[in-house]
């Protein structure tokens, strides 16, 4: 399968390749890892008249340490995170996450700011920086915004990201002591997007009940899905088995997937419900382990 | 639409060619370059026989562009071979029986050989980790691990006796 006709561009700074986007607005889209962009374009899904190679810029891949956040530079490849060990000392949900993304050759091109500007609630990071409650930059003509995770994500492929913009950092707030997470994911096979999966991030307070918690769904529905309900229920609680128990409930109920060959809604809703349980499970025990 | 004119260099040798943006980096190297070892499998980002190492990762080339490759080192099933004699992980395949109908493994032996440049000493959930973006649909993939495996152990020999 080929692609239909367009023009590259390969600009060599962060400004070359904003004029571009300037220029051509709807008709461009950014190419990062090229890892859903084209497979959409050659399945002639998707298309853009301009595609804007962002590969070529300088210092868009990094992973730090930053005034109490940790930073990931918007084109750093899944296969980095995956491999980092600040990441996997300080945000094992990440870890998770970047570990069952497609899959190992695939991750060594797909980037993190990618999975998330293609705005597709099938994506895992989504999830992951739901519970995080993560923030991205978008650098613009006019300079640089920070967008709220939850007010990113606006419709099925639609992110609050401008025409204009490009996804250059994502933020993370570096959780306290006696914080863990975890990604939970049921696929069909290596490379399939998930049947449902969870993201769950935690703190405990002195006393071992939950102080802060964050809990969001993949592939359930036409955004990612925070469970709301289910962290609020779980804030102030001891985390008890029927504790976990009542908090997947409600994120299950949360889940308003849609039907297709991995499954029905009612089977996926379940799924949301165990994957949610084994997350929080996981997560506690790495919050009372740190 | 403008074509672009790129240069990559393909088992340490420079090649030039103008193309079209939206060529595909398999067929640049299948039909320009004429390296038909790389095989076109699902042509979906799936099952990995299209495998080759850009800069030293391996990567599916059907899910690459020819002009993101402009300036960057490929390598293909082509340059494993050295002055005749095929590289341990080729050997590996064949002394191991690692293949029934073939079609996977110019990806397979790629995705292999960067698996050992980066972990010289695997252990059979690595081998099987790093391959699960390679898909074949012949040999239930238990030779392909004792292919892999018979690469590392030959290669951790030649250490021993250098050593």
């Amino acid at each position: 399968m080929i692609p239909a006709a367009f023009d590259y561009h390969a600009p060599r700074t962060l400004d070359e390749a904003l004029a571009l986007l300037a220029e051509h607005r709807d008709d461009a889209k950014v190419l990062s890892g090229g890892q859903s962009l084209l497979p959409l374009m050659k399945l002639r899904l998707g298309g853009a008249a301009h595609l804007v190679d962002i590969g070529r810029i300088p210092g868009l891949e990094y992973i730090r340490e930053e005034g109490g956040s940790l930073r990931i530079g918007g084109r750093t490849r899944e296969a980095e995170l995956e491999r980092s060990e600040l990441i996997h000392a300080k945000l094992p949900l990440l870890a998770d996450t970047a570990a069952v993304i497609a899959d190992p050759l695939v991750r060594n091109l797909a980037t993190v700011g990618g999975n998330l500007a293609h705005g597709d609630p099938a994506n895992d990071h989504p999830a992951a920086m739901l519970a995080l409650r993560a923030e991205v930059v978008a650098t613009g003509p006019r300079g640089t915004r920070t967008i709220p995770i939850d007010e990113l994500f606006v419709g099925l492929f639609a992110t609050a990201l401008d025409a204009g913009e490009i996804l250059t950092e994502i933020r993370i707030p570096l959780p306290p002591p006696r914080s863990g997470g975890a990604y939970e994911k049921l696929e069909r096979k290596v490379g399939d997007f998930a049947t449902a999966a969870a993201a769950v991030q935690v703190t405990l307070g002195a006393r071992g009940a939950v102080e802060k918690a964050g809990i969001a769904l993949t592939n359930a529905g036409p955004t990612p899905v925070r469970a709301a309900e289910a962290e609020r229920y779980l804030v102030g609680k001891q985390p008890s088995d029927a504790a976990i128990a009542e908090a997947a409930r409600l994120a299950g109920a949360a889940a308003a997937p849609s039907a297709d060959r991995r499954g029905k809604v009612e089977y996926k809703r379940e799924m949301a419900r165990v994957l949610t349980a084994r997350a929080l499970r996981r997560a506690i025990q790495r919050a009372k382990e740190h | 639409m403008a074509k672009h004119k790129i240069k990559v260099k393909v088992q340490g040798a420079e090649r030039e060619a103008e193309v079209e943006s939206r060529l595909l980096l398999v067929h640049f190297l299948r039909e320009v370059l004429g390296l038909t070892g790389t095989h076109i499998g699902c042509d979906t980002t799936h099952c990995g026989a299209c495998t080759v190492l850009l800069d030293g990762q391996p990567v599916k080339s059907c899910t690459v562009l020819a002009v993101q490759a402009d300036g960057r080192e490929v390598l293909t099933v082509e340059g494993l071979e050295q002055d005749g004699k095929l590289h341990p992980i080729q050997e590996g395949f064949w002394q191991e029986h690692g293949l029934q109908c073939g079609f996977c493994t110019p990806g397979m032996l790629m995705t292999g050989y960067a698996l050992l440049e980066r972990n010289a000493d695997p252990s059979e959930a690595e081998i099987r980790q790093a391959i699960s973006g390679n898909l074949c649909r012949c040999t239930g993939y238990v030779n392909i691990v004792k292919a892999v495996q018979h690469a590392a152990a030959a290669a951790k020999q030649r250490r021993t006796t250098a050593a």
